[in-house]
Parts: structure tokens; C-alpha cells; sequence
């Protein structure tokens, strides 16, 4: 049966649920406070003319209006709950419900960060354990977990470097970054005070060594590599890249974003990196939450140690754990407090629960599924670098570009057959902005992987017998595709009452 | 490992297809000298009902049950039961970042009405869809300002939290940006002759903090007045969003710099909880960090989708207005579900409560010890100077189950034995009078 056959006086209200603030009237109420058990105050004689008058246009509404109009939002949302989010970059994860669990434990969630430090031991043994366990998986020797996220971890990283070379006298000038790499790096280095300088791939999407020799020079601080590299491709002449920057006294940053294809099989500080980020909402399982909290702790190796962020945990002489302040070297602090510890209890839970074993079959079934999913597209879409993938694999759109289907509309078609778009148009070295990035995770049964290639299958098959169909999609969702010229040319941010 | 769904006979059949003899093939790229031939050194699997064993034993190492006179830039107010209900759903906590607007539109919308509250509370026009904290958004905020008047150099009041200040040191320090800082007068406020002088045809910007470090509530006209008269440009940040229930929102600031952890976002340890940037809507191609923006469909239905991205990283690279790749939205979501819940009305009374508790207990303090800086008006923290060491009264109170206030000595050493004390509608009067007792021994 259509839609046009069902008669319907209106649209379904869970479909059609209207901002928070049309549902306010005056006098409805969601809250109830405790009888105030002092006396009461006149605030206009405590705060005189700093006393405000009234709250504008907050709106009125009652609790169980709260509740629907929140989750009708919920569920015009795609989630990794309900489906496949092959993501690229992403790791879209399963987000375990025993790690949402513990960090909703009192004593963790209601714990002050400036409580006493005796009265904190659980949560500092918390951040020690999981220092322990980053550091043993990553092969690094010193952590911090302060860092908010991954961008705010490339920046911690690239000022330990900065710090390091001035230390030594002198901090340089450039930082080098390959083409392949997330736009946060070439930002964070201008953030850090360094211009960019780009370094070429090879043809086999890695770095082009000896390109990146003749470019080192006592200018350069560093380069900033991400491994696997964007292209879901190992760096296999790490160690010469590492080699070849030592020498001429420049460090070697890692962007750890991708380390869920190396955990357990390969370790950073075993093949030459001095510093490196960690994505807990990626690897480690931390919810991504509509785009944040995430949590992006820096390890490295001892000679950018003392320029760590303040504060550190340490043991103290009497077995207890306490806070180190008193690090005249440190670049100072990153973010206030200790970072985003209810991430650092997730994403400790989650390794309790892998175990070493668990962690290395993860990585095993990450890689697996990507080259899986590889194997099986690979003849109806172009492969564009046709080096071995780990976690995620690229495609290209070359072939269905003939028909003047783009990487973008493919996305848009593949959330008709129920699932999340993979990354689109990134790596930009693929030419024709034509990227397909899919990172399956290890999250993902055969059976439902083997749904995403029938559904990139019959896409593939559309985009031959009628582009169209591809074009205009979404089909099915509840908004078709989105003016978003006009939403950046007459900016609209914020509800105000319609004027009477 | 009961996270991944495979069976054994998967994973060789999806071998045999791909043409592997083995899962290490897969892994046959990585140089041999590389690649960890044992196990990791980390735990064995833990059964579900051993991790919770675990985090219950550390958590009861963490003061449960504690009453919590702490403030100083992390506020324990009350969680209503229906915040964690709804962010629960998997819907919100297990969806990325809403590129996809079509299948976004629920994280899409609850980010627009987090704009626009922030918004109403603020006196501002526009806000972001959020930022890690409220300590990286001083050192954002004031970068934003510098773009806009392309001057060089930042004036900070030294009553703002310490805590953001080093913030803001590490990032000027290494980006070069002078940074000279104000001292607070005896009310508490800053002071404005030394700010007149501070602030020069380089600065781009005074910071402020309202109410700040000592809860004092700023002369926000007074300052706003000074500053632009130097072709400044005004931030303040706000540590305690609740006070904006009754304290007038500094709508002569440029920007606004703030913390929603008050919001109903959990203590955490710190974090994570969620900063905002709010400012004019002349300024907002400087803003950085995310924005959702409200549009229509082919349809001509509205809906919302991510804007204004040319300002960021993954389209500008290193010419982007900041390196921010995220917002907390989860945390934003839940600061939206509380300020709903609150409302119009709600938020005036929970802040009067504030009021009124920390004016009883500022009372009951000043009857034996010095409350500093009278003669302007407070919201909810307070600054006790005592006889004895702010350390030795509070060890004396945890053994009444009670947390005392935030010694002061390390980051204010001019102000001697003084803490700073905050009393949300959490705290009872009992527990009032009980810590004013100690105080007072």
C-alpha cells in the first residue's frame, strides 16, 4: 500500500515534533525543589542592579513532554545500535553498556575534582591503570590522559616537541605533513606557532621516502603520520621515516586514529614514533555521543617526558597516589583538571572486558572485515591504491563518476537500504575528491556485512541502469537532502518567537 | 570475546574468500621486527560482573556520600532522573557527529535548541554547538577576538580561575601572545585603573570571569564601558552556569566564554563536561568549533543541518579558525535536557536556593572567621579567611563526612588561610552549621 492510499488527517506527531520552545506555555513546569531550609533572601538587595529581571524565552514545559519530545529526537537519528556504521576514520564501535554502567558508580560520577587526594585513590588508581595499560599497548614510556580529544592530543603532542626542541635550543620551523591527512593536522601545527609543509605519497599511497629526505631539513620540527595511514595502508618504511628525521634531530608524531587495526599486533613505540595520540572514542570504545566527549591521550617516549602537561600521577613514598605539579619543564596545562575522566573509565572497562586476547582479535576481526568487504566490491568499484588494506578499505568512484554518480550520492543511497554513509571525499588524494572510506570495525557480523556489500552491490548496479534514482536520494528518510547553501548564506541559529 | 559476533567458522570462511591462508597474511605487510609476537601485558578478559566489582571497589575510594562544599569551577547541583533517561538512549550516545543530516536530525535539533538557550541565557545572539571545556574556551575566545580586531595581546583578571589561565598560558606561550594580568581589588571585583592601564592599542581583549574565582559577581557595564573605550573587545567567562537564574547575563560582552558543566553534567572527576562560546552575530564567521543551523529539505520542511564549515579544519586546513574537530553534543544534549526541565521559572528558583544558602552560610561563617571581600554582591561561592590552616579545618570536617571549601594558598598566597566555600541547594544547613563549627574551633 502508498502513503496515498492510507488516509492520514495529518503527519504522524512523532514525525513532525516541533522545537522545544513551541511546546512552552506559561505556568507548566518540569522541576520541584525541596522546601528551602534557610531563611530566604531578597535577591534584589543581595545583587542590586546585577540582578536579572527575567529569563526571556527559556521554555515552560512539563516532564513527560520532556521525555517524548527528546526521544521523538532520539529517533530521527541514525546509531551504531541500530545498524552498520562503516565510517571511515571513524571506528564506529560497539559501545559496550557495562562501560556506561561503571562510570555512572557515585563515587566515580559524584567525585570533585579538587576533592582531598586521600579521598580520591579509587579514581587516581583508575587513571594509573589505564596509563599502565596505554603505555604497554602503544609500546610508549610516559602518558598524559589530560588532553580532551584527538585534535586537542595533536596539539599537546606537537607542543611536547616544540617544547623538547627549544629546550635543545631551538624550535624549528616547519612541520611536515603528508597529503593523506585529517585537516586537524595542518591546523594544529598552525596552533602550535609552525607552518605546514606538504609531503607527496608514492604510488603506492605511502610516503614517498626519498622525497621526504631531500625535504628534511634543520627547519623541520617534525612530522605529523598517521598509521595505518588515511588509506587504511601500514607505513611499511616507518623506521626509515623515523631514521631519516632523527638524524637531522626532527621527532616523529603518530596520529593514533587509526590504531584499532594495530592493538595487540604492533606497537608505535616499537617501530620508531617519539609521540603519539590516542582516540579513546575510537579504539577504545568510548561512545562518540553525536560528536563528543571524546578523549585524546598523548604518550611518549622518555626525552619528552618532562614536558608533559601538568599535573601527573604519581606514586607517592607512602604507596598512595597523588598529583605532580612541580614539573618546571612541562608546557603547563592543556585543559583545567585531569581531562575527561568519565571517557578514561569507559575506555578502561572496555580493555578489562577484551583482555590481551580480546584486544588482538579485535584488531584480527577489524582487519578481516576490511579486507573482507574489500574482496567483495573490489570488481564493481574502482580500488585506487591497490596496496594491502588494514582496518578500512578505500574505493573510488571513478567508474560510477561516468554516470555522473559521485561518491556523495552514493552515501546518500546507501542510507535508503539502511545504513550509515561511509566517509565521503576523504583521503583528498583520491583523485576527483572520489573517496569511498569504509572502516566495518570488528563490530560486525557476517550477516550484516555481507547486507552492506549487497546494498553497495545493487547501488553500483543502480548507477548504471538509473543514476537518477541515486541522485535524488535519500528516499526514505524523514527530511530529503537539505538546503545547505542557504543554511550558510542567511545563517539561522538559534529559534525566536515568531513577532505579533 | 563476547563483543565481537563471529564464529570461528566465519572468520575462516570470509579467509577462504578473501584468499587468505591465515589471519596473519593479513598482517604480512607490517616488517616482521615490528610486529609483537606475545601477548600484550594487560589483564586476562574479565567477566562483566568482575569490572563492575572493580569500579565499585574504586569507587568507593572517592568520598561517596561526602557533603561538598568544593566549587571552584566544577558544581555539584542535583541530576534530574530524567537527564541520564534520555541520554541513555543509544540513539544519542552511539551516533557520530551529524554529517549525515538526513539521519542526523535528532542530535541536529537538540544541538539548535542548546544554541538558542545558551542564547536566552546569555544575552548573546549566536552560540556553538559546544567545546571541550570552559578553561580551552578562554584561549579560544580570546584567539576568536584577536581575529577580529587584529591585535595581538590579551588582559586577564587574575580572579579568573586559575586553572584557566594556565590554559591560556600554554596556548599563548607558544603562539607568542602577551598576556599581562590584572590584580582584584578589596570587594573583590577586578581592578579597573589597573585594567585601564593593563589594556593597550595591541590588546584584543579583557577576560573576566563572572561570578568569578571568589564568586564575586563583576561590574560587567563598568568593564564592558572601559574596555571598548580602547577599541577592546569584552569576554567574560562563566564558571557557574546556574547563576545566570538571577544574575543579569553580561549582554556588553563581546564574547561569552563558558562552562555548562553546572547543567546537569556529572562531577566526573572534571570531566568530560562542555564549554560554549556565545558572541554577536557580526562576529560569527570568527566563532570556532561547530554549528548547527536550521534550514528546509527539498520539501520545504525545516530541518537542521551542520553550517558555516568553512570555517573549520577539515575544510581550511591550517588556516581554519581553530584545530576543534568536536563538541561535547552528548553533554550539550544533556545541558539542554536540564535548562528544559528548569525552564523560565525553575532556574530562577534553583539559583535563588544557591543564593540563599551561600548568604546563610556566609552568616553563620563570618560569626568566627573573616568572609573577604564584602561590599559586593556574591552568587553561590564565598572566600572565608581563618586563624588556622583552610587544610587542618577540613581534615577536621571529613570526619563529620564533610568536604570543606578550596584552599586557597596555592594559586592566591596574598590571601593567607583563606578557602573558597560554595553551597549549591545541595548542601543542607545542617551541614552548614556543622562546617561553620569547624571553622570556628
Amino acid at each position: 500500500m502508498s502513503d496515498k492510499q492510507i488516509k492520514k488527517v495529518r503527519p504522524h506527531p512523532s514525525q513532525s515534533e516541533g522545537l522545544i520552545f513551541e511546546k512552552s506555555s506559561p505556568g507548566k513546569k518540569a522541576y520541584k525543589l525541596p522546601p528551602l531550609d534557610v531563611p530566604q533572601v531578597d535577591a534584589a538587595k543581595l545583587l542590586g542592579s546585577a540582578q536579572r529581571q527575567d529569563l526571556g524565552n527559556m521554555p515552560e514545559v512539563s516532564e513527560f513532554e520532556i521525555i517524548r519530545h527528546f526521544t521523538r529526537l532520539s529517533t530521527w537519528n541514525y546509531a551504531i545500535d541500530l545498524g552498520m556504521y562503516p565510517l571511515g576514520s571513524c571506528t564506529m564501535k560497539y559501545n559496550a553498556r557495562v562501560n556506561e554502567a561503571v562510570a555512572r558508580i557515585a563515587g566515580l560520577a559524584n567525585a570533585h575534582p579538587y576533592q582531598p587526594e586521600k579521598m580520591s585513590q579509587g579514581a587516581l588508581r583508575i587513571l594509573k591503570l589505564l596509563s599502565d595499560y596505554l603505555l604497554e599497548i602503544t609500546g610508549m614510556e610516559a602518558i598524559t590522559l589530560q588532553p580532551a580529544a584527538g585534535a586537542h592530543g595533536e596539539m599537546t603532542g606537537i607542543l611536547l616537541i616544540r617544547a623538547y626542541l627549544e629546550s635543545k635550543g631551538n624550535p624549528r620551523k616547519k612541520i611536515l605533513i603528508p597529503d593523506s591527512a585529517h585537516g586537524t593536522n595542518p591546523a594544529t601545527a598552525a596552533i602550535c606557532g609552525y607552518t605546514v609543509e606538504n609531503l607527496k605519497s608514492n604510488s603506492a599511497g605511502m610516503v614517498d621516502v626519498s622525497a621526504l629526505a631531500a625535504q628534511m631539513n634543520e627547519d623541520v620540527a617534525g612530522i605529523m603520520l598517521t598509521n595505518p595511514n588515511t588509506l587504511g595502508i601500514f607505513e611499511e618504511e616507518i623506521h626509515k621515516i623515523a631514521d631519516i628525521l632523527h638524524e637531522k634531530g626532527g621527532l616523529l608524531y603518530m596520529d593514533g586514529a587509526n590504531m584499532n587495526a594495530l592493538v595487540g599486533k604492533t606497537r608505535p613505540g616499537d617501530f620508531g614514533v617519539d609521540v603519539m595520540h590516542l582516540n579513546l572514542h575510537k579504539t577504545f570504545s568510548t561512545p562518540h555521543g553525536g560528536g563528543g566527549p571524546g578523549s585524546g591521550p598523548v604518550a611518549c617516549k622518555k626525552h619528552l617526558e618532562p614536558f608533559l602537561p601538568v599535573p601527573v600521577v604519581i606514586t607517592k613514598p607512602d604507596g598512595s597516589l597523588g598529583f605532580n605539579y612541580d614539573r618546571p619543564k612541562a608546557i603547563g596545562r592543556v585543559r583545567m583538571f585531569y581531562g575527561n575522566f568519565g571517557m578514561h573509565v569507559r575506555a578502561l572497562a572496555y580493555i578489562m572486558a577484551n583482555g590481551y586476547d580480546g584486544l588482538r582479535l579485535t584488531t584480527e576481526d577489524a582487519v578481516l572485515n576490511a579486507n573482507y568487504i574489500r574482496k567483495k566490491l573490489e570488481d564493481v568499484y574502482e580500488v585506487p591504491y591497490k596496496t594491502p588494506s588494514m582496518h578500512e578499505v578505500i574505493l573510488s568512484h571513478h567508474r560510477q563518476a561516468r554516470q555522473g554518480v559521485k561518491t556523495g550520492d552514493i552515501a546518500k543511497r546507501l542510507i535508503d537500504y539502511g545504513f550509515h554513509p561511509y566517509t565521503t571525499a576523504f583521503p583528498l588524494i583520491v583523485a576527483d575528491h572520489g573517496a569511498m572510506m569504509i572502516e566495518p570495525t570488528e563490530s560486525e557480523s557476517k550477516e550484516e556485512m555481507d547486507l552492506f556489500i549487497e546494498a553497495m552491490r545493487a547501488i553500483a548496479e543502480e548507477a548504471q541502469n538509473e543514476p537518477e534514482t541515486i541522485l535524488k536520494a535519500p528516499h526514505t528518510t524523514r527530511v530529503s537532502r537539505l538546503d545547505e547553501v542557504t543554511a550558510a548564506r542567511r545563517p539561522i541559529l538559534r529559534w525566536k518567537p515568531e513577532k505579533t | 570475546m563476547r563483543y565481537l559476533p563471529k564464529s570461528p567458522q566465519d572468520r575462516e570462511q570470509m579467509l577462504r574468500e578473501i584468499g587468505a591462508a591465515s589471519i596473519d597474511e593479513l598482517f604480512s605487510h607490517i616488517p616482521d621486527e615490528y610486529r609483537l609476537n606475545r601477548d600484550l601485558k594487560v589483564t586476562r578478559q574479565l567477566a562483566e560482573s568482575e569490572i563492575v566489582d572493580y569500579f565499585q571497589q574504586r569507587a568507593a575510594e572517592c568520598a561517596a556520600g561526602y557533603a561538598n562544599f568544593l566549587g571552584a569551577g566544577a558544581y555539584n547541583h542535583y541530576r534530574p532522573v530524567v537527564v541520564d533517561s534520555l541520554i541513555s538512549r543509544g540513539e544519542f550516545f552511539t551516533a557520530y557527529t551529524p554529517y549525515q543530516a538526513e539521519i542526523a536530525q535528532g542530535t541536529l535539533q537538540a544541538i539548535f535548541e542548546f544554541q538558542s538557550m545558551i542564547c536566552e541565557l546569555t544575552g548573546m545572539e549566536v552560540a556553538n554547538a559546544s567545546m571541550y571545556d570552559g578553561s580551552t574556551a578562554v584561549p579560544e575566545a580570546v584567539m576568536m577576538a584577536m581575529r577580529i580586531t587584529g591585535r595581538s595581546g590579551a588582559v586577564v583578571a587574575r580572579s579568573l580561575h586559575p586553572e584557566y589561565r594556565e590554559v591560556l598560558g600554554t596556548y599563548s606561550k607558544y603562539q607568542g601572545i602577551p598576556v599581562a594580568t590584572v590584580p582584584f581589588l578589596a570587594n573583590g571585583r577586578v581592578d579597573l585603573n589597573a585594567l585601564d592601564q593593563a589594556i593597550s592599542n595591541q590588546t584584543a581583549c579583557a577576560v573576566i570571569q563572572s561570578p568569578n574565582f571568589f564568586g564575586t559577581i563583576e561590574d560587567v557595564v563598568a568593564v564592558a564601558d572601559l574596555v571598548h573605550k580602547k577599541g577592546a573587545l569584552l569576554v567574560v567567562s562563566i564558571a557557574e552556569a546556574i547563576s545566570l537564574g538571577i544574575v543579569k547575563p553580561p549582554a556588553e560582552a563581546d564574547i561569552v566564554a563558558m562552562e555548562a558543566q553546572s547543567f546537569g553534567v556529572p562531577l566526573g572527576f572534571g570531566g568530560p563536561y562542555a564549554g560554549v562560546i556565545a558572541t554577536r552575530e557580526k562576529f560569527v564567521r570568527q566563532i570556532p568549533g561547530r554549528l548547527v543551523g536550521q534550514t528546509v529539505d527539498q520539501q520545504g520542511h525545516r530541518g537542521f543541518v551542520l553550517t558555516l564549515a568553512t570555517r573549520e579544519q577539515h575544510i581550511k586546513r591550517e588556516k581554519a579558525t581553530s584545530n576543534i574537530c568536536t563538541n561535547q553534543a552528548l553533554v550539550a544534549t544533556m545541558a539542554t535536557i536540564f535548562m528544559t526541565i528548569y525552564g523560565r521559572e525553575g532556574f530562577k528558583e534553583l539559583a535563588e536556593h544557591n543564593l540563599a544558602k551561600a548568604h546563610y552560610a556566609a552568616q553563620q561563617f563570618g560569626k568566627k572567621a573573616k568572609v573577604l571581600f564584602e561590599g559586593a554582591p556574591r552568587f553561590n561561592e564565598f572566600v572565608v579567611q581563618s586563624s588556622e590552616d583552610p587544610h587542618v579545618i577540613n581534615n577536621r570536617l571529613l570526619a563529620k563526612n564533610i568536604i570543606g571549601g578550596f584552599p586557597l594558598q596555592k594559586f592566591y598566597p596574598e590571601l593567607g588561610n583563606a578557602a573558597v566555600w560554595c553551597c549549591t541547594e545541595m548542601i543542607t544547613r545542617e551541614q552548614i552549621d556543622a562546617a561553620a563549627q569547624a571553622v570556628a574551633q
